[in-house]
């Protein structure tokens, strides 16, 4: 029963522990290696025009239901203008103003996009938009009953529907009913347009969208447009430029109708332009910089949202529960033993101020000295707290020796050590020589090599860049420690030293 | 890997306690938290199995702070010899035996001379907690020096041998002799290097001895055989213990007795966690028998069915390992 209880706490925190660190890695996308890097879509769009010396307005779409991709970063430069952003329709809009401009005027708008690799956006999920069928008239109103009517007996869907239209429009030929509606030399534009006009007028609300190709390095992007229809509660695309649907992977949705994308009032246009560009970026910083607001949040109460001196120190502080956690591994199923319950977990502590190899031969230099001191205050019959004073004020000095000698060396990794948690010695140094008393330097030995080892190990571990960025970023995954470690509680079977201990009885 | 699978198999199999299982099965849901400090501290002990009419080393004086040490030499005055022990050690820490004087000087169970000063010191580590169980301060006990019954003599280098015996729900499982060595320093206690043999619980007659995680035929310092020495008053012995459960309360605990020549048995001390090489020494798992006491503790009521259970169901039955060269090779250690 008590088993039982156990189990279902632990699952619990595994579960949770797992839940959390699944939503922050996959949804936040916070990355799992420190240094792992993300791709990233920068794109550019310049706006050049001439002031006329009276106020100028001008709008540009943004980028908002961005399907597979989301936004991570955007920003503005434009020298004295007042910028707004608003909704407009499906779509979200930037105004620059000014009262006063005359002249050359530029205004920047940048924004970095990453291609989400687990998720939709809610974009194909929106709920249906008012759309008003078209008024076809005369011939052409004959003419897009003839077409939707063929196109209706010969679907099944609204998809087969809407691919049956763009393919009649498609091969149009002089004279016929298709290039009535569509006009001499029609555009992908103009195609798409009536394409959307006679799916509405056949009853299917169908839109137009017009997105980026993205490109690893392009000056002169241009907008291309594609077709979006509602099916059954959530939108469908269709690319009528290619054949290919898998294609619609490198285009970004910007804006969808037929809007323009840039309007200017109050000066006139000289040139646009629009730049994509492909960079790797710490993913991280992707991460964390993400604009929508649940996310923004998140991160805010998260060790992120902390000062940098506060996170510097819960980079610390947090690997020590899996120190911890190997500790008890080595104390209760290998059976180490070490003085004290956590002495080792704060000698690893002690080593990431020192280093391996400098900080275990400190240590012992350090519990020599004392050791020695220790031994010799014996003789003076000290009673036990002043005994520990004196040797807490020799193990100071010592320390200030030892910095002061290897500075004078040029040894830098001498500075460090201050740090080194000196009642930790002091009591490593009295315990050692307790057990050495009562139970003999080999016993004594035993123990400190036992805690020097453990310390090593644990220091190893913590260590470990990996081990540092996760228990940092996903501090959730203590929970799953934790629960390890409450198993490791009820961990009844033999310690690997008794199996060496025991071994004459195992016949 | 796989052979050490193997070997805990084995050992599964033999019914060897492993410390984990023991704490997890038997420490925790066995004794309570707070029964601990009746056997943790030596002088509540004595006071407990005192008013239950258990026989004890008789308590010399007890010293209890600091300003107490000066009377030390007074207190023992009138004793040629005696034993200071701190009353929360753990594991044999702090014991010293003294066992006569030397003019001012003490002279202890191992041989070395100690002067007033000496002792005083000791004393006050003691009081100030440097051998007690999470460093508490602590009080120092003076007590009867156990004058030990012929009859390990010939199998005890100095020092006092005792019996420990666990005990399980009240019924006495398994026992050992603990024979202090040259090594231990004349102190009982496996861990410093005495060496414990096995007991047939039926007859109380010793068989072979561990000695570290070794086994041994012959006492390493006299060279005599270890075996097959019957411990006298075995009945007696079997009832202190299976009385100790309702003295103390503790479901799984170890007993620490000593025989006197002339006071008969005495209980040194209890233990709420005692050590598991036991089992090496009688070569026997102490898993199967605790889980029969289990099966039938419903059944065993009165002191005198527990003893009887125990005499019954624990007689040794087992083939004794032989004992190898390394009797031999030991005693030259």
């Amino acid at each position: 029963m008590k088993r039982t209880h156990l189990y279902v706490l632990v699952a619990l925190l595994a579960t949770l522990g797992f839940a959390v660190f699944f939503y922050k890695a996959v949804v936040i996308g916070l990355p799992l290696a420190p240094e792992q890097q993300t791709a990233v879509w920068r794109v550019e769009v310049r706006l050049r025009f001439k002031g006329q010396g009276g106020a100028v307005r001008a709008t540009v779409q943004l980028p908002q239901n961005t399907g597979t991709f989301k936004v991570v970063d955007q920003s503005f430069v434009s020298p004295g203008y007042g910028i707004t952003t608003a909704p407009q329709g499906p779509n979200q809009h930037a105004v620059f103003s000014v009262r006063d401009a005359s002249g050359e005027q530029t205004l920047y708008y940048r924004v970095v996009v990453q291609r989400s690799r687990w998720f939709q956006d809610t974009v194909s999920r929106e709920p249906l938009p008012e759309l008003t069928p078209p008024a076809f008239e005369g011939a052409e109103l004959v003419a897009a009953r003839s077409i939707t009517q063929a196109a209706i007996r010969q679907s099944a869907d609204p998809a087969t529907l809407a691919a049956l239209i763009v393919r009649r429009l498609k091969e149009a030929r002089p004279g016929d009913e298709a290039s009535l509606l569509l006009g001499g030399q029609p555009t992908v534009a103009r195609l798409v347009r009536v394409a959307i006009d006679l799916m509405r007028f056949a009853g299917v609300p169908a839109r137009a969208v017009n997105g980026l190709p993205l490109e690893p390095e392009r000056r002169h992007a241009r907008f291309v447009r594609w077709i979006e229809y509602y099916d059954k509660g959530s939108w469908g695309t269709l690319y009528p430029a290619e054949s290919k649907p898998e294609t619609l992977r490198h285009y970004l949705p910007w804006w969808r109708g037929s809007a323009p994308f840039i309007t200017v009032s109050g000066g006139e246009e000289a040139e646009r332009s629009v730049t994509t560009s492909r960079s790797q970026e710490f993913s991280l910083r992707v991460a964390l910089g993400h604009q929508r607001e649940l996310e923004r949040r998140l991160v805010a109460y998260s060790l992120f949202g902390l000062p940098l001196q506060v996170q510097a120190v819960f980079r610390t502080v947090l690997v020590v529960p899996v120190g911890i956690f190997l500790l008890v591994i080595l104390r209760n199923v290998v059976g180490v033993k070490t003085f004290g319950t956590f002495m080792p977990v704060l000698i690893a502590l002690a080593f990431r101020e020192t280093g391996l190899a400098w900080g275990i031969a400190f240590l012992a230099l350090i519990v020599a000295v004392g050791l020695a001191i220790r031994f010799y205050l014996e003789r003076l019959k000290l009673l036990l707290v002043p005994r520990l004073a004196s040797v807490v004020i020799v193990v100071v000095l010592a320390l200030v020796v030892l910095t002061i000698v290897s500075h004078q060396l040029g040894l830098q990794r001498g500075l460090s050590i201050g740090l080194f948690p000196i009642v930790i010695m002091t009591m490593t140094i009295e315990r050692m020589s307790v057990v050495w008393e009562e139970r003999g330097p080999a016993e004594a030995f035993q123990e400190a090599v036992g805690s020097l080892f453990v310390g090593a190990l644990c220091y190893l571990v913590m260590n470990v860049v990996l081990v540092e960025h996760l228990v940092f970023v996903f501090p959730e995954l203590l929970l799953l420690v934790l629960g390890a470690t409450l198993l490791v509680g009820r961990y009844t079977g033999y310690r690997v030293t008794e199996l060496r201990r025991f071994r004459v009885l195992a016949r | 890997m796989k052979k050490w699978f193997a070997l805990a198999r084995a050992l599964r199999r033999n019914g060897v306690l492993g410390i984990n299982w023991r704490n997890a099965e038997y420490t925790l849901v066995h004794n309570p938290r707070d029964r601990y400090p009746l056997v943790d501290d030596k002088a509540l002990t004595k006071q407990l199995a005192a008013k239950a009419g258990v026989a004890v080393p008789e308590l010399y004086g007890m010293i209890e702070i600091q300003q107490q040490v000066g009377k030390l030499p007074q207190m023992l005055k009138d004793h040629w010899d005696f034993v200071v022990k701190p009353a929360r050690g753990s594991q044999g820490d702090g014991i010293v035996v003294v066992t006569g004087r030397s003019r001012t000087l003490y002279r202890t169970a191992d041989g070395n001379l100690l002067d007033e000063d000496e002792m005083c010191f000791h004393v006050s580590n003691i009081l100030s907690g440097i051998h007690s169980l999470g460093g508490q301060s602590d009080k120092a006990l003076i007590e009867y020096r156990v004058n030990f019954d012929p009859v390990f003599e010939a199998i005890t280098y100095r020092g006092v041998p005792d019996v420990r015996i666990i005990v399980f729900l009240g019924v006495p499982v398994m026992a050992m002799v603990r024979l202090p060595t040259r090594v231990s320093g004349g102190k009982a206690n496996l861990h410093q290097g005495a060496i414990g043999t096995g007991v047939n619980m039926a007859t109380g007659e010793t068989l072979t001895a561990v000695w570290g995680t070794e086994i041994v035929a012959e006492h390493p310092d006299t060279g005599s055989p270890v075996s097959g020495v019957q411990i006298p008053k075995w009945e007696i012995l079997l009832e202190i213990a299976a009385r100790s459960y309702e003295l103390t309360g503790l479901g799984y605990q170890g007993i620490d007795i000593v025989l006197d020549r002339n006071k008969g048995p005495l209980i040194l001390e209890l233990n709420a966690r005692p050590g598991l090489a036991i089992q090496i020494a009688n070569q026997s798992g102490l898993n199967t028998r605790l889980a029969r006491v289990e099966q039938e503790r419903h059944k065993l009521k009165s002191v005198a069915d527990r003893v009887a259970f125990a005499r019954e169901r624990f007689a040794h039955a087992g083939p004794i390992i032989g004992p190898a060269s390394t009797g031999a090779k030991l005693v030259v250690n």
